[in-house]
């Protein structure tokens, strides 16, 4: 299959494209212009619709409106756009409406600046705006990932009937890489027959994100826990890379993922037995996995490009049983290979205590 | 026979009065007995006094009136 | 005997759920009339608020779709988008449009996005309890101006329909009340002329509708319609702020 060279920003917008996306709705905010710039003229050839919206509040909502006509849509965005974003993101969660939302994470918090970080970890994983809520996010870790996750994100988005993020960064926005757009065949999806496209000649139909029923509220958010540890037990993804039997588990996701696999190799032939856990999918938390992986290990090294927000669900899932370190930076400032092997090598030097 | 005839939905009612002052015979009064939401509807007195112009359902807010006329 | 008046079909049947007195009622009783002899009920999606009438979609006999509050038009955007050939309107009160969701309304209209949008102005914040509005007059006391809205404070009362009129995308624009049959009549076809311009593909279409609450207004329905006659029309005034012949995609 034929490989193309290209960058991120532009990578997600095709296979967006290709995944049957046909709206698209966004803000320009650095580092993710590529995607509304590619959409722009690529969606018009498909009969697709690209509007740029006048904030993220409302490029948000009209993704709200396009969903709730059953059609595939999308919008993207970085860290402060994002947060504009949630109230929206809330409110599609709690109608159950799916879309994708790509996040091409800079560094926070305010304003921040545009160089890549991690520090939307919890903004993405946890919620993000009010209510008891989660979106499913995915963390690609090379462009060509970014492809294959984009046409599982509208896959899944259409499945659960739940908003997907993408969560990369801006280093994985702006990197160039060879990528094929392999179509992945998916199991097929239920008929959207809760979408709103007129009555026509069958009865009303109505898409809201509310109930002031006391139960009726609660009974829509007992569903929704449900629909997400069906997604545990169904979605959760991770890549694993290095020695079977490791001292150290290295844990990391998307940008900081490849960065730890440069860690294994060069650790390997400095005598580490070092391996990485890269999860895949950050909510469903590939919990029991990491679990199995952290026995008989030494310890476990996390690194983020944030000051230590994924640490907080590794610790959950070990519950102490393996001492975790954390080495994180933050800000744009991205840890390198020869920085974590000292720091590897100084835990076992240190014989690891708890 | 009356000319026209006012059809009340007692139950849809709050009793809002505006009909009544739309009404330029003056047929149109609050009745004595509340309805199952406990509002109390109007009613008409005197439907041979009605010329079915509808201005009393015209005007209501609850869409409780309807007007017939020869 | 022949029908004077009957409730439209388009309106289901069921009590409103608002105050005695509240025009909400009368309000979406046109709007229902008028998709109903357009014939156009099997095609409309209407976007509901958040506000007193945040049920709406429990009362009008089409497709609905109730977001967050203001971005009613944003929403109504993202429909008309996916399904151009649908009939979209979005029905919003007074802080919904014209406080939280100003931006989203200013550039639904400057976009000359094909929707129309039914603006229901009472004065007043009404299902939180009667707080001051944008539209809140000079003068009018509410929850949380509890000595009259002073200008030096909190500026002046906004005219969405005249902000609106001056952009270049929207094609209707009008100002009704429905305190007597004849402005009821008006009202009406205004209505129906918002609705056209919207199928005519020319541009974007807005009824602002004054209103009142007694409930927060304090005052009898009577009081609050004779009110809303001497306080309101003279700072609103009724009539047509805006139509356009011509086509606004044609015609730059």
């Amino acid at each position: 299959m034929e490989k193309i060279l290209m960058r991120g920003n532009e990578a997600v917008a095709e296979a967006a494209v290709r995944a049957g996306c046909r709206l698209y709705f966004g803000y320009p905010i650095t580092p993710q212009n590529e995607i509304s710039e590619y959409l722009s003229f690529r969606l018009p050839q498909v009969g697709g619709v690209f509007l740029q919206a006048e904030s993220e509040v409302a490029a948000i909502h009209m993704v709200y409106g396009a969903a709730a006509t059953g059609a595939r849509v999308m919008t993207s965005s970085s860290g402060p756009g994002v947060s504009l974003m949630q109230e929206g993101l809330s409110c599609l969660a709690a109608a159950e409406l799916p879309c994708v939302v790509v996040n091409m994470s800079r560094g926070g918090p305010g304003v921040g600046n545009i160089q890549p970080a991690q520090s939307d970890y919890f903004q993405a994983v946890k919620g993000g705006g009010h209510g008891d809520y989660r979106l499913i996010v995915l963390a690609p870790s090379t462009v060509q990932e970014l492809v294959d996750l984009t046409y599982r994100a509208f896959y899944l988005a259409d499945k659960y009937r739940n908003p997907v993020e993408i969560l990369g960064d801006g280093m994985l926005g702006q990197m160039m890489e060879p990528v094929t757009f392999r179509e992945p065949e998916f199991p097929p999806l239920p008929p959207k027959d809760w979408a709103i496209r007129g009555k026509g000649s069958g009865p009303r139909k109505w898409v809201v994100c509310l109930d002031l029923d006391p139960k009726g509220l609660e009974a829509l958010n007992l569903k929704l826990q449900r629909k997400y540890r069906l997604l545990e037990e169904q979605e959760t993804d991770y890549d694993t890379f290095g020695d079977p039997e490791p001292e150290i588990l290295l844990v990391g996701f998307g940008t900081v993922g490849r960065i730890l696999k440069s860690v294994v190799r060069e650790g390997k032939k400095e005598g580490l037995k070092l391996a990485l856990f890269r999860p895949i999918t950050l909510f469903p938390f590939p919990k029991a996995a990491l679990f199995e992986k952290a026995k008989g290990v030494k310890g476990i090294l996390v690194v983020e490009m944030n000051l230590g927000q994924m640490l907080e669900d590794v610790e959950l899932v070990v519950r102490g049983k393996v001492p975790v370190f954390f080495l994180g930076h933050t800000g744009g400032v991205i840890p390198t290979v020869s920085e974590i092997l000292e720091y590897v090598h100084g835990l076992l030097k240190e014989e690891i205590r708890v | 026979m009356p000319r026209a005839r006012v059809v009340i939905n007692r139950e849809f009612c709050k009793g809002c009065a505006l009909c009544t002052y739309a009404c330029p015979r003056g047929i149109l009064v609050i009745s004595r007995d509340f309805n199952s939401r406990g509002y109390y509807p109007v009613m008409v007195t005197d439907e041979e006094q009605c010329a079915g112009c509808g201005f009393c359902a015209q005007v209501c807010p609850d869409v409780a009136i309807a007007v017939y006329r020869e | 005997m022949k029908v004077v008046f009957e409730r439209p079909k388009t309106l289901l049947e069921k009590p409103f759920t608002y105050c005695p007195g509240c025009h909400h009622g009368l309000a979406q009783r046109l709007i229902a009339e008028v998709i109903e002899e357009l014939g156009i009920a099997d095609r409309t999606i209407g976007v509901g608020p958040i506000g007193c009438s945040v049920y709406i979609y429990e009362f009008i006999d089409v497709d609905f779709v109730v977001g967050a509050h203001g971005r009613a038009p944003a929403i109504a955007t993202g429909i008309k988008r996916s399904l151009p050939d649908r009939v979209v309107f979005s029905y919003q009160g007074d802080g919904d449009i014209a406080a939280i969701g100003t931006a989203e309304i200013i550039h639904v209209a400057n976009r000359g996005e094909l929707i129309t949008s039914f603006f229901v102005n009472n004065a007043v914040f009404g299902m939180t309890g009667g707080q001051m509005a944008p539209t809140t007059l000079l003068g009018q006391k509410t929850k949380t101006t509890p000595l009259g809205r002073d200008p030096q404070v909190h500026g002046f009362p906004f005219r969405l329909g005249e902000c609106l009129s001056v952009l270049e995308g929207s094609a209707y624009i009008a100002r009704v009340a429905l305190t007597r049959p004849q402005f009821i009549r008006q009202a009406k076809e205004c209505i129906r002329k918002a609705f056209l311009t919207q199928m005519e593909g020319k541009g974007f279409s807005l009824i602002e509708i004054l209103s009142p609450c007694p409930t927060n207004w304090g005052m009898s329905p009577k009081e609050a319609v004779d009110w809303l006659e001497e306080k309101m029309i003279p700072y609103f005034p009724l009539g047509e702020l805006k139509v356009k012949g011509c086509n606004s995609r044609e015609t730059p």
